[in-house]
């Protein structure tokens, strides 16, 4: 689904990503974790097509075609979904003309019709119910006013609409309660299929208790320094980054 | 025409072939009001932009076109450009080239006491109510274009609320220009004397048909009463090679609440007053969105003059810029030292969505009292790329979520229309206005 071949990634000459390689399969469960500022939401950024990166070296495959290739649209419509660590608000567009038209822009990239109305409130609604939403969130301006674990409730909510094929959510537990964790860990579970894979930031052992990963990688200064199953993520609650970063630099 | 006639001197003898005709030509009031009006005029011609509060605006173009009214229109009138402006739920006024059509009209029932009748009408009937409150709204007020509207005016509305009163429904006034072959000149002057505790809604409407040359020289006295409540929307969507001038000038007596919407999307060359006095705990909010393109030019002039405690004022313009177009927002807050207790908020905001597009923004806050609230803000920018990225990874590409974001930040203000068919009036107007890749309006 996703290959990723020693990619660099620079701002302003400044190079953040430094030869970074991941390989995701279809159905696959990714965990990065990694100290604040190792480059995690550059790795995702880039790969959402986020403008003012450079990419000097390195390649990314995405169901074999050339991601870094592609606009930031066609890469959404071709089926990648990044949950934002940061959501942003847009006044005066409503969720549900967002998901709309999000969603609409994807089915008419694959050659489809526009959902009509009915069926389009119908298919929203039942994603609302699973994640124990509002309906009322659907009328309010995307995020505007929004609390941050219903910003990131909301994140979830469209991709749950789109549907995509890999979707990297960029701590996507952050600002969440005990319970709208839960309710987003469901939620992303169901979502879970043998076609759908996912890459899951995060700090915090908490959500991979409910989102079992196959994979985690650990992010240190723009290199995976290591990557193991499941155990990995217990050993870094216990013990900090500390000795990975000592066994990089070794 | 002579090119070397200077053009007060036009106005000069156009006045003097005209004064017999004009409205109220029999009253004697009113003569020596136009005939100072028209001395003024000639000596001082229309604003400069040498003058402080007209220095963004050129009125040339004006100038150089010689406007002229004819006097007997047999003009037809585009019947469908009228329907589709009107609002089912509102009484109405309408005026075709500056002067009342009844048979169009659709005059409101009145409460005891009030009078609703265009201007021309109402100086017949009403003459005493109309010496005693013509030009009281404009007291503080001097420029061209006040003078030539004096000299001029043609028709409009009178309208006189008694005590405690109110009418039934939102009352519009429709202006029509329609195409003549000369450069058609309307001068409507409107007057609201709005007695205490009375209330009204009002709708001023502004079309004319496309690529047609004609100036509107408009301007509307509002005479609040204590404890009274107006509410005025203004939608100036004209002929893109029409020249509008419209000032509203508010007098506010104590409790008074002056609520005002303006949506400027229409006109090759378009100056708003819009200026409001304040006596003791009176209130107004002024909200305001004008949308340019092509070689446009739009300038909304506001003025709050605070002049007793208590009183509180907001204000927000937006303003969206394309093309060439030029845009000036110029908001002065004037709080005098006798209005304690003031608070005031302004802020105006715009886009600019071409490199050849510009605004000049210019807040003016002037406090003479120590103890008040006032806050302003002024941006100008073009839209945010980190939601034109959020957009564009949901899959929706960078065209339609310009749009999709140009057209929120204006409709934020329409929104704030509370009449269900006012607002629809508005936003098809405002979509007009737009490339539709990304607006679907069923769904705002
Ligand atoms: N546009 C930019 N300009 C300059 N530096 C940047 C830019 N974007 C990211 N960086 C830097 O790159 C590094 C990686 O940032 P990034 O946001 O990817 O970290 P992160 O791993 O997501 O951290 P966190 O866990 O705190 O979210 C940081 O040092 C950051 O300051
Ligand atoms: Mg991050």
């Amino acid at each position: 689904m996703l290959k990723v071949e020693n990619l660099h990634a620079s701002v302003d000459d400044k190079e953040i990503i430094k030869g970074i390689s991941l390989y995701i399969k279809p159905g696959e469960v990714h965990a990065i974790m990694g100290p604040n500022g190792s480059g995690k939401s550059t790795l995702s950024n880039v790969l959402a097509g986020r403008d003012g990166y450079e990419t000097p070296e390195g390649e990314v495959l995405f169901n074999a075609k050339d991601l870094l290739e592609m606009a930031p649209e066609v890469r959404a419509q071709e089926g990648l979904f990044l949950a934002f660590q940061y959501p942003v608000e847009i006044p005066g567009v409503s969720n549900i003309y967002l998901l709309k038209a999000a969603l609409n822009a994807a089915r008419q990239a694959r050659g489809l019709d526009a959902l009509d109305a009915m069926d389009f409130l119908t298919y929203v609604k039942s994603k609302t119910k699973m994640l124990k939403m509002d309906e009322k969130f659907l009328y309010r301006s995307v995020n505007e006013g929004f609390s941050g674990g219903e910003k990131k409730r909301n994140e979830i909510l469209q991709m749950a609409v789109l549907e995509p094929k890999l979707c990297i959510l960029d701590e996507v537990d952050s600002g969440l309660d005990i319970d709208a964790l839960k309710i987003v860990s469901e939620g992303i579970n169901s979502l879970r299929s043998p076609e759908r894979s996912f890459v899951l930031i995060t700090h915090y052992q908490r959500l991979l208790d409910y989102i079992k990963p196959d994979f985690i990688h650990v992010l240190a200064d723009g290199k995976i320094v290591k990557s193991g199953g499941p155990e990995l993520a217990l050993e870094l609650e216990k013990e900090g980054y500390g000795w990975i970063e000592e066994a990089a630099k070794a | 025409m002579n090119q070397d006639l200077k053009i007060t001197d036009f106005y000069q003898s156009e006045y003097e072939k005209q004064r017999g005709n004009l409205a109220g030509s029999e009253l004697g009031w009113l003569k020596v009001q136009r005939e100072q009006a028209i001395k003024n005029f000639s000596e001082n011609g229309f604003p400069s932009p040498r003058e402080e509060e007209w220095r963004y605006t050129n009125v040339r173009p004006i100038e150089r076109k010689q406007f002229t009214s004819v006097a007997d229109i047999t003009s037809t009138v585009d019947e469908a450009l009228l329907r589709g402006h009107r609002l089912e739920s509102a009484d109405s006024l309408v005026f075709i080239d500056g002067q009342f059509s009844a048979e169009r009209s659709d005059l409101p029932q009145l409460p005891e006491g009030a009078v609703v009748k265009n201007m021309a009408d109402a100086l017949a009937s009403h003459s005493e109510l109309l010496e005693a409150k013509l030009g009281r709204a404009l007291h503080d007020e001097s420029h061209g274009f006040l003078d030539f509207n004096s000299a001029f005016f043609s028709d409009g509305l009178f309208i006189y609320l008694p005590k405690n009163s109110a009418l039934s429904k939102p009352l519009q006034l429709l202006f029509v220009s329609t195409k003549q072959d000369v450069a058609q000149l309307s001068t409507i002057r409107n007057l609201l004397v709005i007695e205490e505790g009375a209330s009204v809604e009002l709708i001023e409407t502004w079309v004319g048909e496309a690529g047609h040359c004609y100036l509107n020289a408009a301007v509307t006295e509002v005479l609040a009463g204590e404890n009274s409540s107006i509410k005025m929307t203004k939608l100036q969507a004209e002929s893109n090679k029409s020249y509008h001038f419209g000032g509203t000038y508010v007098k506010q007596a104590k409790h008074s609440i002056f609520n005002h919407q303006s949506f400027s999307f229409g006109g090759a060359l378009v100056r708003n007053d819009l200026h409001t006095g304040l006596r003791t705990a009176a209130d107004v909010t002024l909200d305001g969105l004008f949308l340019v393109g092509g070689r446009q030019h739009v300038d909304n002039h506001t003025r709050i003059s605070h002049t007793q405690p208590h009183a509180t004022s907001r204000e927000q313009y937006k303003g969206i810029l394309s093309d060439k177009a030029r845009g000036v927002f110029q908001g002065r807050v004037i709080v005098q030292e006798g209005a304690q207790k003031t608070n005031s908020e302004m802020n105006n905001h715009n886009l600019l969505l071409s490199d050849n597009a510009e605004i000049d923004a210019k807040p003016q806050l002037e406090i003479y009292a120590d103890d008040v609230k006032c806050a302003h803000g002024v941006t100008v920018g073009q839209l945010d790329d980190e939601s034109i990225f959020f957009l564009q990874s949901r899959g929706i590409d960078s065209e339609r979520a310009k749009n999709m974001l140009t057209f929120a930040f204006a409709n934020e203000q329409v929104e704030k229309i509370e009449l269900a068919d006012l607002k629809l009036l508005v936003q098809e107007q405002l979509l007009k206005q737009f490339p539709q890749e990304g607006i679907e309006k069923e769904w705002l």
